[in-house]
């Protein structure tokens, strides 16, 4: 690991202006940020630890939208009172991340920023445009089972590793920002994350400086709520398709539908494709191949992620199935 | 490249400022000038001798460096020990002590929860947490409802809340052996 100094910030603004320095980052949990700087594919020369300011609290707001702090714990959130019984896909999907040890460190904030698992990323021997730009991509014609499969360009292939995102993203989160000049906005998380393009390297719309405060949930959407992951261990694996699911049905039609993927793209990818073939239609298996058919409609695999596309079309059928039944 | 490294001038590191930290380990104070790249994992090993705590793969990725921090198991081996400001670290050494061992470091001894041994502190210490996890009602990966308050552990509970200590030897089916004795409160 490369040196750097350190320093607790103890407020928001302080933090903001201990960041402003070259080479400086934000350390939260530091799951994933020290784990690649143990490689050295993180360098930072300054670390301004935010994990004490006071944002950890999840609070109810008067419209009926809930507050989650970014320096909240994984676990904390996933075992909220009001998050397991009114977003019980988002409890869901940070039960089927990481690890007991590792939902007890990260951050909500920093869950939203963690890097790719691309092997080639890690492998600092190998060609890599998200970590040396203008390299080239030795995951495209590389191993590249865990790979993209929607969104990629031919930069990059690299997915998105976060269940919690898949979740929000099905919610209409919100993210909640601290600029550098101390004004707030609100981003919605769809847009939060970028698709590769050719600067793979800029992986969100954060600017400079900005810090997540918060995000926020809005009233959750009729309906159930279905968290599926699909791996190549029962636990403890990243996802290599993932779906987060809301249906609601009304006479054995679908009046509610929020559809999500993990694992298929460099963002957590919500499929309005998917949504528009199931509204209105029959809550019945042919209404979700059709939606299935209509997500994957633009899947592109690489060779050794082929698989991936038919793998996220029958979890998707197997989530609606589970999510219409109760519904 | 391959695996030499060429280390240029400017590579070279320099010294790190220290930093000084105090953190109540094993309900014992101390106060340790660090580099700031220390390792809770290291600090724990290298600067205050407690080698109880295993280091695996250094990258959260084994378990075998589990502690508890304030009540919660965590990696060690992903935190920085200056961020532990005021902390209190229990390790294993302050679970028990040969002659007074914690309920689980007996069980383990009675169900054979191990072979070569490299894993069992972490394997201790993530059991602890995780029973207290169990108690406050968490969910897991396992759980039937997650909006359902209340936990019943079950082997397939016991197996996904501990699914991040990995046991090369395998021993698994008597480590939830030993985690259920104790989560039932005594032998059966």
């Amino acid at each position: 690991m490369r040196s750097f100094t350190y320093e607790r910030a103890t407020d928001p603004r302080a933090a903001m202006a201990a960041v402003s320095r070259t080479g400086a980052k934000f350390i939260s949990g530091g799951t994933n940020l020290l784990d690649l700087m143990k490689l050295e594919i993180e360098q930072p020369t300054h670390l301004v630890d935010i994990s004490r300011l006071p944002l950890r609290a999840v609070d109810e707001l008067p419209d009926g939208r809930l507050h989650i702090g970014a320096q909240a714990t994984n676990s904390d959130v996933a075992a909220d009172g009001r998050v397991r019984t009114r977003y019980p896909v988002l409890s869901q999907a940070l039960v089927a991340g990481a690890s007991g040890q590792l939902r007890n460190k990260a951050s909500v904030g920093g869950n939203l920023l963690q890097r790719t698992r691309c092997a080639y990323f890690y492998d600092t021997a190998a060609s890599c445009n998200k970590r040396v730009p203008g390299s080239g991509c030795s995951a495209i014609d590389g191993i590249n089972r865990f790979h993209a499969i929607l969104g990629a360009s031919d930069a990059c292939i690299a997915t998105h590793p976060s269940d919690m995102a898949v979740a929000m993203v099905a919610l209409d989160a919100e993210i909640e920002l601290l600029g550098a000049d101390h004004a707030t906005r609100r981003v919605a998380i769809r847009d939060f994350h970028r698709l590769p393009g050719d600067t793979p390297h800029v992986e969100t719309v954060l600017r400079p400086g900005e810090m997540i405060t918060g995000v926020i949930l809005p009233p959750p959407p009729p309906g159930r709520q279905v968290y599926r992951k699909v791996r190549d261990r029962a636990s403890y694996a990243f996802a290599l398709v993932s779906v987060a699911a809301i249906v609601a049905t009304e006479r054995g039609v679908v009046t509610t539908a929020r559809v999500a993927f993990g694992g298929v793209a460099h963002k957590p990818w919500r499929s309005v494709e998917a949504e528009a073939a199931l509204l209105g239609r029959p809550a019945t298996m042919a209404t979700y191949r059709a939606a299935a058919g209509a997500a994957m409609a633009h899947a592109v695999g690489r060779g050794h992620n082929d698989f991936k596309i038919d793998l996220a079309k029958r979890t998707l059928c197997r989530t609606l199935t589970h999510a219409a039944l109760v519904s | 490249m391959g695996v030499f490294t060429v280390v240029d001038s400017k590579d070279v590191e320099r010294a790190a400022d220290t930093v000084s930290v105090a953190l109540t380990v094993n309900r014992r104070g101390h106060h340790l000038d660090l580099d700031p790249r220390t390792t809770m994992l290291d600090a724990l090993r290298e600067h205050l001798h407690l080698t109880g705590s295993k280091k695996g793969c250094d990258h959260g990725q084994c378990g075998a460096c589990t502690v508890l921090i304030n009540g919660r198991r965590i990696n060690a081996c992903l935190t920085l020990a200056v961020m532990h400001e005021g902390d209190e670290i229990v390790t294993i050494e302050g679970l028990g002590a040969p002659g007074s061992l914690h309920l689980l470091q007996a069980a383990f001894v009675e169900h054979d929860a191990f072979q070569c041994g490299y894993c069992t502190p972490g394997q201790i210490c993530s059991a602890v947490g995780m029973l207290d996890e169990a108690k406050a009602g968490w969910p897991s990966h396992a759980t039937a409802d997650v909006a359902v308050p209340a936990t019943t552990l079950t082997d397939a509970e016991i197996r996904e809340r501990m699914s991040g200590n990995i046991c090369r030897c395998a021993a698994y089916p008597n480590i939830v052996a030993a985690i259920r004795e104790v989560a039932e409160g005594g032998r059966r």
